[in-house]
């Protein structure tokens, strides 16, 4: 769909110039409460070794999976905002395959009739507007974990299983293969994940796998329509992952390419200590997945007011959040985007601004001293002991004159995670700024008879030692004169 | 009265019992267990024993009747088998098959835990075929089960066992399942009544799955009231099968009364064909022309294509096992082979711990479902099954009801019937009644040559209290229900 | 219908049962006798007919997102052929 970018990944004179072709899926847990088809809490990371299991997720016999409605909703909400069709009928089917972590011998998944199809995700890279085609979205269910003794699958004489994470809600999104470089291939992975996490269905954790990938690429011949042979790329474990898989194995099919030889359609593994992708053994010796309509759960019909009841729930997506951003608070463009970045990060500065902090300040601040407060001490603004009211608070108190920038900032930091009253704390310690007219013109005029060689300079020019002017006052009052006030009174004596 | 003398009663009469002070819980599963204990080494009905919980049970249910008298639950107190394909929790089930010898399940099926609420005495576990396929009991990995008429002949299956506890008098009723017929079909073949209820009346949850979308869990009783009596119990909705209908069940028992005189019950052709034996063929034209007789209206029927429901049939319920049957690989409960390797494991454990027939129809499901083959053989199956439920809805726009045998022969010898497809025959005039979800009910229409033959009720989905009202209503005037197998305690 | 020995090979693998030869084979002509039997459903006219998977009408059935008690460890590994206290344990998965 995107404008077929040509990437030479040619090294030597003789090679050829390929395209690149990327394919990317994903696999996002949804941050429902419990399972999909069970009532176990879906929190399984830290609970203790299938501790988290009943008879459902562990494939008792007799047991009958029952799908959790929020989770339905969430695939949904998923599809709208990536401008997916929806279906009036949608299904679930069996995928059979054996593996020690599918307690049933079979993954309840969606085949021919996913919840969605026919989207798109727009980004930018290197300043244009990259869409790649999102071919479907649907829902299906996680598997258990596996332990392999000496930590490689290859050599274990034994593994171990957990089932607590067996059947979480996986979605699964599928893209069109029109992502041409490793780079757009992880810009559209970023900006998914934090469209996933800006509407609240995933965590975006690709450490810990709630957010997976896995690739297919190929190359072909510039020029060329046909695709190449496609290899599968899995065990990406971060963005840098993906972005290095990909370059290597780009390196690699264009050697074999190079060198006349013909590529394998088949399954390889990032290894990121070795920096390569090594073939897999393939997981079942015949894939033959045997698809079939899920017996136990019936069909689901999606009317036009379920739909439009989980469109109406949809938040504002970021890219028109930022827009609006612009719009209404006169920010730029750039600090919007910063500002929409999460959505508790927008939603934290909309109660800045509608409380009627100054646009521009309270996004000075917020991407500021606080971003970097949040960064420092890992605690966003919204957890913070000071909180998004204790910043409203301090940036009236700034806004107002009452307090110094160096006031305000001081107690950004003394209250941020400890927490607190601005206000009281500025009254009490008599933090208020000095803003009495008769002290303040007597200390102007103090320090324009005590620096003569300032006020020549800045007579002759040198902008910079009306600083020296300033400062000296707010040496004078522990740097809480009114630095605007004082401003305006040494131009006064000093232009006048 | 002594204790054995409950045996071979109805649930009605001894719930009468129970609350006139003739006789006790304690006293009923004394005589049940006294029963079973006398003969069930020759018969084979049951697999496990649940003595303890019995007791329990029986004890809990003398104290409900003291306290609630005439407002106990009607089955408070009765004793009861149930098949070894639902789960009780901590008491071994195996569904027949050595894969699951050991498996102590950690929850209770809904159907049973309704009738253990309900103050049912639950003496144990029945025989039945693997994993419920089979039309014989010869399929069960821990032997097969006599016919309480002729003990060297079959009791049918799969539920065998179920239909044999009740025919030989150990209990008056039994659950079963019936996926083609498992419930109606030992329930002719051993002189007792079996009511498959429409798909989705009695939940499935903790029924070890066979063919998940045909099978269903019913009542084998002596007569239609006790199974009605079961089915109002065990039947309504229940939020743990997705598939589980919304529609109170209703009082059925109040209909059963009102007779079939002005009810249009169709005979359809095509279950009177060839293979069907002349004297259940003669047993079961006598009982409709009895139905005539009370007052409805018989009209011959057409349901077209009901020799291709053999077909589907062994299409569909053999793919949902292969998938259904998966989970059987040794890692989580069950039998495993050890084996050096995990792919050997599955390999010797799935090889071993399953039986001939299982193996055959996971061979045959993997097989419909494999790439190349689903649309030959499970889409054209899945198509079969749309115009047979169709044929049923037509001829149920004419009729209101239909009759028909439940079983082509009666009890055929263990061991006659080596080749899987005779074998399969077994079904074919109560498989489609599964293919399309309806409720059907066998009941005793006669003896051939000393052996039962069963009349068949089909009615439209949901309409089971039509069904077990026109089976209440022939049973009302005959009573064949009422001979009892003649199985002595000393053989 | 006619089967090959390959064909019955590969179903058996499909399926993950490890049979013997013998039992392959017999399987092979008892399998090619049912499809054959099963042919019958080519008697019935399909065309244009839908599918049926199942047979209750419902639809949208599911259930509100509301945690629930699991079952203890001990009872979820209750049932296990080979257990380390914690998980389910299984041999070496490459051979
Ligand atoms: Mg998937
Ligand atoms: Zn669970």
């Amino acid at each position: 769909m995107s404008e077929a970018t040509t990437v030479s990944v040619a090294a030597g004179p003789a090679a050829g110039d390929y395209e690149v072709v990327i394919g990317l899926e994903v696999h996002a847990q949804l941050r429902t409460r419990s399972k999909m088809f069970c009532s176990c809490s879906a929190d399984y990371v830290d609970a203790a070794p299938n501790a988290r299991t009943c008879p459902v997720c562990l494939g008792l016999p007799g047991s009958l999976p029952v799908a959790n409605r929020e989770a339905i909703l969430m695939t949904l909400r998923t599809a709208l905002a990536l401008e997916c069709d929806i279906p009036a009928h949608s299904k679930f089917d069996r995928k059979n395959y054996f593996y020690p972590d599918l307690p049933k011998g079979y993954q309840i998944s969606q085949y021919d009739e996913p919840l969605s199809r026919h989207g798109r995700l727009r980004f930018p890279v290197d300043g244009r507007e990259v869409t790649c085609g999102i071919t479907r979205v649907h829902l299906e269910e996680d598997t258990g974990t596996m332990h392999h003794e000496g930590d490689v699958l290859q050599s274990a004489a034994r593994s171990v299983v957990d089932f607590n994470r067996s059947g979480v809600p996986l979605m699964e999104i599928v893209g069109e293969p029109d992502l041409r470089s490793p780079t757009e291939a992880r810009e559209y992975l970023q900006r998914l994940r934090r469209l996933l996490m800006y509407i609240g269905v995933n965590d975006g954790n690709l450490e810990q796998g709630s957010f997976r990938c896995d690739a297919n690429v190929s190359l072909r011949p510039v020029g060329s329509r046909d695709l190449g042979v496609k290899v599968e790329i899995k065990n990406m474990n971060s963005f840098r992952a993906v972005h290095r898989a990909l370059e290597y194995e780009i390196e690699r099919q264009r050697s074999v390419l190079d060198s006349g030889g013909a590529l394998e359609q088949e399954t390889r593994g990032w290894v990121e200590a070795r920096g390569a992708t090594l073939a897999q053994r393939s997981k079942e010796q015949a894939h033959d997945y045997r698809y079939f309509p899920e017996p136990d759960l019936p069909p689901l019909e999606l009317s036009k007011e379920l739909v439009e009841e989980v469109r109406d729930a949809l938040p504002e997506l970021p890219e028109a959040r930022a827009a609006r951003f612009v719009e209404q608070y006169g920010i730029s463009l750039y600090d919007a985007a910063v500002l929409t970045d999460t959505r508790e990060e927008a939603d934290c500065y909309e109660r800045l601004a509608a409380a009627g902090v100054p646009a521009k300040l309270a996004a000075n601040w917020q991407m500021g001293d606080v971003a970097r407060l949040a960064r420092e001490t890992r605690v966003p603004l919204w957890e913070s002991g000071l909180g998004v009211d204790g910043v409203r608070v301090l940036l009236g108190l700034l806004d107002s004159g009452t307090i110094a920038a160096t006031t305000a900032k001081e107690l950004l930091e003394e209250l941020y995670l400890r927490g607190g009253d601005p206000q009281a704390l500025v009254a009490e310690r008599g933090l208020g700024q000095v803003s009495d007219e008769a002290l303040l013109a007597r200390l102007v005029d103090e320090a324009i008879a005590a620096n003569p060689r300032a006020v020549a300079d800045y007579r002759g020019g040198k902008q910079q030692a009306f600083g020296a002017l300033v400062g000296h006052v707010k040496q004078a009052t522990a740097g809480k004169a009114d630095a605007r006030r004082v401003t305006e009174l040494l131009r006064e004596r000093l232009d006048g | 009265m002594s204790a054995a003398g409950w045996s071979g009663r109805t649930a009605v009469e001894c719930a009468a019992a129970l609350r006139s002070g003739e006789v006790t819980a304690t006293g009923l599963l004394a005589s049940a267990r006294g029963r079973r204990d006398a003969v069930d080494g020759r018969l084979g009905a049951f697999l496990a024993r649940t003595d303890d919980l019995a007791e329990r049970a029986a004890a809990a249910a003398d104290e409900r009747l003291a306290r609630e008298g005439m407002a106990a639950p009607p089955l408070c107190g009765i004793p009861m088998a149930v098949k070894d394909v639902m789960c009780i929790e901590g008491v071994e089930t195996t569904a027949g098959s050595r894969i699951l010898s050991g498996f102590r399940p950690p929850y209770t099926a809904t159907a049973v835990g309704r009738l253990l609420d309900a103050g049912a005495v639950v003496i144990g576990k029945t025989n039945c075929d693997e994993f419920a396929m089979g039309s014989s009991n010869e399929n069960s990995a821990f032997g097969p089960v006599g016919n309480p008429w002729d003990l060297e002949r079959v009791p049918g299956g799969s539920s065998g066992g179920s239909a044999a506890a009740v025919g030989a008098q150990i209990v008056p009723l039994a659950l079963g399942s019936d996926t083609g017929g498992s419930i109606r079909q030992p329930a002719s073949l051993c002189g007792v009544v079996g009511f498959k209820p429409t798909y989705g009346r009695v939940s499935r949850h903790g029924l070890i799955a066979f063919a998940s979308s045909l099978d269903q869990i019913g009542p084998f009783a002596h007569c239609v009231e006790d199974a009605a009596l079961v089915y109002e119990c065990i039947g309504g909705h229940d939020p743990l099968d997705s598939t589980s209908a919304p529609d109170a069940v209703g009082d059925v028992r109040a209909e059963l009364g009102r007779g079939v005189a002005g009810l249009r019950l169709g005979v359809p052709r095509e279950y009177f064909a060839a293979g069907l034996d002349d004297g259940v063929r003669r047993c079961v034209e006598v009982a409709i022309e009895t139905l005539r007789g009370q007052g409805a209206l018989i009209e011959e029927v057409s349901l077209p294509s009901t020799a291709a429901a053999l077909s589907a049939y062994y299409i569909v319920a053999p793919a949902e096992c292969s998938s259904n049957l998966a989970r059987y690989d040794g890692v989580r409960y069950g039998r495993r082979v050890a084996s050096p390797s995990l792919q050997q494991s599955y390999l010797r454990t799935r090889d071993e711990g399953f039986g001939a027939e299982v193996k055959r129809r996971v061979m045959l499901g993997t097989y419909a479902l494999s790439s190349g083959y689903y649309d030959a053989y499970y889409r054209k199956a899945q198509k079969v099954r749309t115009v047979i439920a169709r044929e049923f809805a037509e001829v149920f726009t004419r009729v209101d009801a239909l009759v028909a045998p439940t079983s082509p022969t009666a009890a055929f010898p263990i061991g006659e019937r080596s080749d899987p497809l005779s074998m399969y025959l077994c079904d074919a005039l109560t498989i489609p009644v599964n293919l399309a979800g309806l409720p059907g009910v066998s009941v005793p229409c006669g003896l051939v040559d000393g052996l039962p033959a069963g009349l068949q009720v089909i009615a439209p989905r949901m309409a089971d209290a039509l069904a077990l009202r026109v089976a209440a209503s022939y049973e009302a005037v005959t009573d064949w229900h009422s001979r009892r197998a003649p199985l002595g305690v000393a053989a | 219908m006619q089967l090959s020995p390959e064909d019955v090979a590969h179903v058996a693998l499909l399926a993950r049962l490890g049979l013997s030869e013998a039992e392959q084979e017999r399987l092979r002509a008892e399998l090619e006798a049912i499809l054959d039997h099963i042919k019958a459903l080519d008697a019935v006219g399909i065309e244009g007919v839908g599918e049926t998977a199942q047979v209750t009408g419902l639809v949208n059935v599911w259930r509100a997102d509301e945690p629930r008690p699991s079952l203890d460890a001990a009872a979820a590994l209750g049932n296990a052929p080979e257990a380390d206290g914690a998980h389910f344990v299984v041999g070496a998965i490459q051979e």
